[in-house]
């Protein structure tokens, strides 16, 4: 390792320009002749749309156009779709719903785009929006998914009776309950995962842009997958054929999930661009955010999970009701499924396991991946239950974890996984002496003096990242594949550009991807350009999410890598009249082993493209791509402890230690990966404590803005203690196993476990607001 | 934001002569208002800004009397020498308002103009029994808080100070709100010749009022002992997603409390 090379703690590159101004959001976008629009958006949870009216808006001062979902019909522009097939358990696909990107008929939830106005400010667009009469027939709304399956409920959508999407299973039913029949103890709890608004903070924006003279769109829009965009707008939405089309995801603040979907904003700004001849350019304002970016989370789960007398865990069964909203997200189908059900075994060797998963329409915003998908539901699930039945048993919570530990690899789990390496016991120990585990009894005493509620908690994690291979999610129903793309450009001077199918939107990419270049090559970081998030510039790629980007598109990088090197080397032999097989590369220089012949690394690109002098028969230039397609997920795993105190008189919980350990495999650039981590568990920490989603009755989301939906803040916070003990991940060339999720998979359960042993109740959910800690105290003190 | 017509106001006549416009609004910070405007939920086609005018700056400690001028800004009421050392619980209530953006731009006078049922002035005012100067007279406090976003204010009226006796003692104590960080509830406790006094803001579906369970409990003996074991009525108490009534009306008792210890520490 060089101090720029892999494992080296390299200042990002990309910061200087966030913390300056100087990055590049798709609002800095401006093209001439660029118009702004606004979207009418719908009032109302659940409505017929008996009559639009535009002529008022339309007269306003400085409009363009007003455009609807007629409109939209009529010019073909299709239906967004949701893009993993999920079967129900008889077989039948799951029921789709109509979405189009501008309401036809009806509206199902507040925030549900009803028209576009396009004016030559944006000022004047939402005068203008504002002016668009709509005359609505509300109908009755529901919100929670448990009363959208009852009978009586309202009707979402004609394809979807009973508002039900799919029943879905995994695993074996029989097994599971032959397990618990005959357990010596069965610990039963009912689980709730509270619904969240991802706050990415740059809002969502579109910039559509329709060139007359080439028959040509451009796209700009705040995406973590532009390719996908491309591919899923020409495809299915029939905005513009792929070679008509190009998208640009350029600076991006801030995804989290919510920016991997294709939305109505962006199909009908292109659209529109080509409607009214202008371009047109859409930023969310963030009460929009609140109400129409794709939700997080929102389950609820009944769970019985079986041990022998031994407190060896024999079986577990799992109910699980997801509800997704108005409409199908681009994959929400796979994240309560595959993402999630997949993960029920956790770090346990559990030989019988079934879940079965019933999803459900609501009048809500469509609820989608959020910064873990699935798997912070699976650990919530797994680690609160295990920690109530350590409890329950009278066991230390570590012991009985330990106990239950996977210890020999590989392993199957009864529900798909193949787990290839990982030393869960080697976490658990690094947490445990990190906390002072062993010297909690005296703290929780000497909190007690002071008269508050000392308690700790913990949760053992794993999680399934890189998620792959592309034939393996194919078969389970996924209409993309999941490998990723890298080209390596070697200058002729040498310096280097890679592009990746990767998009970088807080992750700093720009920098990590270079320290493995420039690890190679020997070559400054500066000589190293990151390509990313321009469907005109990069081919084809997969964007990034699921904490993918280092496990797979870096190894795509490492395949280039491999075939540029081979080149060089065997450019650098004919040239050195050495054996190819004796070139070795060091500090920026091609060298034949064991001489002082050498030949520095620009001196070979030039070579390379003034072609005078190469091998015969070779081709010049220095040049070469990869597509990788993984041979497995990757697994990383970790425990998370976390010590709270609270204020019995009000029910104000401080966080007063927090200890991660994780297993991510090999590491590229530890600051970076310690930065993903604090972030993670500041999300984690504020589903657990701080934030909620939460509709009314009528549907309306009574948390649409900071006043009332809370984010975790610095001072909500510890300073965490962090540390990685690594196994590398077997199955890519970088024994990479991803970071990006794992704050926010392990620490919900850690600090709910914390919070329950300060009280000494299970009766809380997320969030624990200082309200319900105070009440879950009063009613523990009862008892 | 809708368009609107912004004029500095250089004098008190000049912002009458101003406010004639149809819907005019004052400015005196825009801690709330701009926020109102920037989500389309206010839309004044005026605006008149009060605080550069030079009368209604500035802080006075004149032996037991305490003026604050109606454009002070938060920062300046947290950070008075003279003010901290005659009465420091306001100081630290200014202190804790919002965040320094909002301290360094919100004044007195505009929140209690505004008398949001969560701002922090209006319990200390209550509680110090202070006067609101106005334009037109000179209000007690407790005449000058109506309700809800409530006050006595005619229309063209403006708040020039706002005038209090030092107390012997006084703390104030708030819960906030873990969204907003308002006041969920504050309770601000004065103790002087005239009795005690405590005011309750963030709980009360009608506004800033006083505790009189906690105040009779005060009186007796003004020390935080002396609230153990007293609880206040939940009824009349706001609800909502982040504190029911019952929460609050414990939440009164322990935040008087530890205003009682802010004040005796």
């Amino acid at each position: 390792m060089g101090i720029e090379g892999i494992g080296a703690r390299v200042a990002r590159k990309e910061d200087r320009r966030f913390i300056t101004g100087a990055g590049r959001y798709v609002d800095d976008m401006v093209v001439p002749g660029m118009k702004h629009a606004a979207f009418v958006r719908s009032p109302h949870a659940h409505a017929d749309i008996k009559k639009i009216d535009v002529s008022r808006a339309k007269a306003m001062p400085g409009v363009i156009g007003v455009l609807t979902g007629k409109e939209l019909k009529a010019d073909g522009i299709g239906n967004l779709i949701c893009g993993w097939m999920i079967h129900s358990k008889d077989g039948t696909p799951m029921k789709m719903g109509a979405w189009s990107p501008l309401a036809v008929g009806s509206v199902r939830y507040v925030g549900d785009a009803v028209a576009i106005v396009v004016a030559e400010t944006k000022g004047q667009a939402r005068d203008a929006a504002e002016a668009v009469d709509v005359t609505y027939k509300e109908k009755k709304a529901v919100t929670e998914a448990v009363d959208a399956l009852k009978k009586g409920a309202p009707q979402i959508h004609p394809e979807a009776e009973g508002n039900l999407i799919f029943d879905w299973e995994i695993g074996d039913a029989k097994a599971a309950d032959a397990a618990i029949a005959s357990a010596a103890h069965v610990t039963r709890v009912k689980i709730h995962n509270n619904r969240l608004v991802p706050n990415a903070m740059e809002p969502r924006a579109a910039l559509g842009h329709y060139d007359r003279g080439e028959d040509h769109y451009t796209c700009w829009t705040t995406s973590q997958n532009p390719h996908v965009a491309r591919l899923v707008m020409s495809a299915f939405y029939n905005v513009a054929p792929e070679n008509k089309l190009r998208v640009i995801a350029p600076d991006v603040g801030g995804g989290f999930g919510s920016k991997i979907y294709i939305y109505p904003e962006e199909i009908v700004c292109l659209w529109a661009s080509k409607k009214t001849g202008v371009p047109v350019k859409w930023v969310a304002d963030r009460t929009e955010s609140f109400l129409t970016d794709a939700h997080g989370r929102d389950h609820v789960s009944e769970v019985e999970m079986a041990f022998d007398k031994d407190n060896r865990i024999t079986g577990l069964k799992v109910d699980t009701i997801a509800n997704l909203g108005a409409y199908m997200s681009l994959f929400s189908s796979c994240v309560p499924t595959y993402l999630y059900a997949t993960l029920l075994s956790g770090q346990y060797d559990i030989p019988a396991i079934h879940a079965n998963v019933r999803t459900v329409y609501t009048n809500t915003a469509p609820v989608d991946a959020y910064r873990g998908a699935g798997r912070p539901e699976a650990t919530y699930l797994l680690e609160r239950t295990m920690e109530i039945a350590a409890r329950e048993l009278g066991v230390s919570p570590a012991e009985l974890r330990r106990k239950n530990f996977i210890t020999q690899f590989p392993h199957q789990t009864p529900v798909i996984m193949n787990y290839d390496a990982g030393d869960y016991a080697a976490s658990l120990d690094a947490a445990m002496q990190a906390a002072d585990y062993a010297g909690f009894e005296k703290r929780r005493a000497a909190a007690k003096k002071r008269g508050r509620l000392r308690g700790i908690g913990m949760a053992s994690y794993i999680e399934a990242c890189g998620i792959a291979p592309s034939a393996a999610v194919g078969s389970l129903g996924a209409g993309v594949g999941l490998w990723e793309s890298a080209e390596v450009r070697v200058n002729a001077v040498g310096t280097i550009e890679v592009l990746t199918g990767s998009h970088s939107h807080g992750q700093g990419h720009e920098t990590t991807f270079a320290q493995l270049v420039a690890d190679r090559f020997g070559l400054p970081l500066d000589s190293i350009n990151i390509v990313h998030g321009d469907t005109d510039k990069v081919q084809m790629g997969m964007g990034t999410y699921g904490s993918r980007s280092g496990a797979v598109g870096m190894s795509a990088i490492v395949k280039a890598l491999d075939k540029v090197e081979a080149k060089a080397k065997k450019i650098a032999a004919h040239l050195m009249e050495a054996d190819e097989g004796d070139i070795v590369i060091e500090n920026g220089a091609l060298k034949v082993a064991g001489t002082d012949k050498t030949v520095p690394w620009f001196q070979l690109a030039l070579a390379a493209y003034t072609a005078h002098n190469l091998p015969a028969g070779m081709e010049p230039g220095l040049k070469e791509g990869a597509f990788y397609d993984p041979s497995n997920f990757t697994f990383p795993a970790g425990c998370y402890i976390c010590e709270v105190e609270i204020d019995p008189e009000t029910g104000r919980t401080d966080i007063v230690q927090f200890v991660a350990a994780d297993d991510f495999g090999n590491i590229i650039n530890p600051m970076i990966v310690e930065g993903q981590v604090h972030g993670g568990i500041a999300q984690g920490v504020g589903q657990a404590l701080l934030e909620g989603a939460y509709y009314d009755g009528s549907g309306q989301l009574l948390t649409a803005s900071y006043m009332d939906y809370t984010m975790p803040r610095a001072d909500d916070l510890p300073s965490f203690k962090v540390s990685t003990s690594n196994t590398p991940c077997p199955s890519n060339p970088l024994g990479i196993k991803g970071c990006g999720e794992a704050g926010a998979i392990g620490s919900p359960p850690a600090v709910i476990n914390a919070i329950t042993d300060a009280l000494g109740t299970e009766n809380l959910t997320m969030p624990a607001t200082p309200q319900k800690v105070w009440a879950a105290a009063r009613a523990a003190t009862r008892h | 934001m809708y368009s609107v017509t912004y004029h500095r106001a250089a004098s008190l006549s000049d912002a009458a002569k101003l406010a004639k416009k149809d819907e005019a609004k004052f400015l005196s910070g825009g801690m709330t208002l701009i926020p109102a405007m920037k989500t389309r939920l206010a839309a004044p086609p005026d605006v008149i800004d009060l605080t550069h005018i030079a009368e209604l700056k500035g802080i006075t400690v004149s032996g037991k009397s305490v003026t604050i001028g109606a454009a002070t800004t938060h920062a300046e009421v947290a950070n008075n020498a003279k003010l901290k050392a005659a009465c420091p619980a306001i100081c630290h209530l200014a202190s804790h308002i919002g965040d320094p953006h909002v301290r360094h731009r919100g004044t007195i006078g505009g929140s209690i103009a505004n008398n949001d049922p969560a701002a922090d002035y209006p319990a200390a005012l209550l509680a110090l029994d202070a006067t609101i100067v106005t334009t037109k007279r000179e209000l007690a406090a407790e005449k000058f808080f109506k309700g809800l976003f409530e006050t006595a204010l005619k229309d063209g009226e403006i708040v020039k100070a706002v005038r209090f006796t030092v107390p012997a003692k006084a703390g104030y104590a708030k819960f906030p709100n873990p969204a907003s960080r308002y006041a969920m509830t504050g309770v601000f406790v004065a103790s002087g010749k005239e009795g005690v006094r405590a005011a309750v803001t963030g709980a009360g579906d009608d506004g800033v009022f006083r505790s009189r369970p906690i105040e009779a409990a005060l009186a007796r003996n003004f020390e935080a002992a002396a609230l153990e074991g007293v609880s206040v009525p939940s009824d009349g108490l706001m609800s909502d997603l982040h504190a029911s009534a019952e929460y609050r009306a414990n939440l009164v008792v322990v935040m008087a409390k530890r205003a009682v210890m802010a004040a005796t520490g």
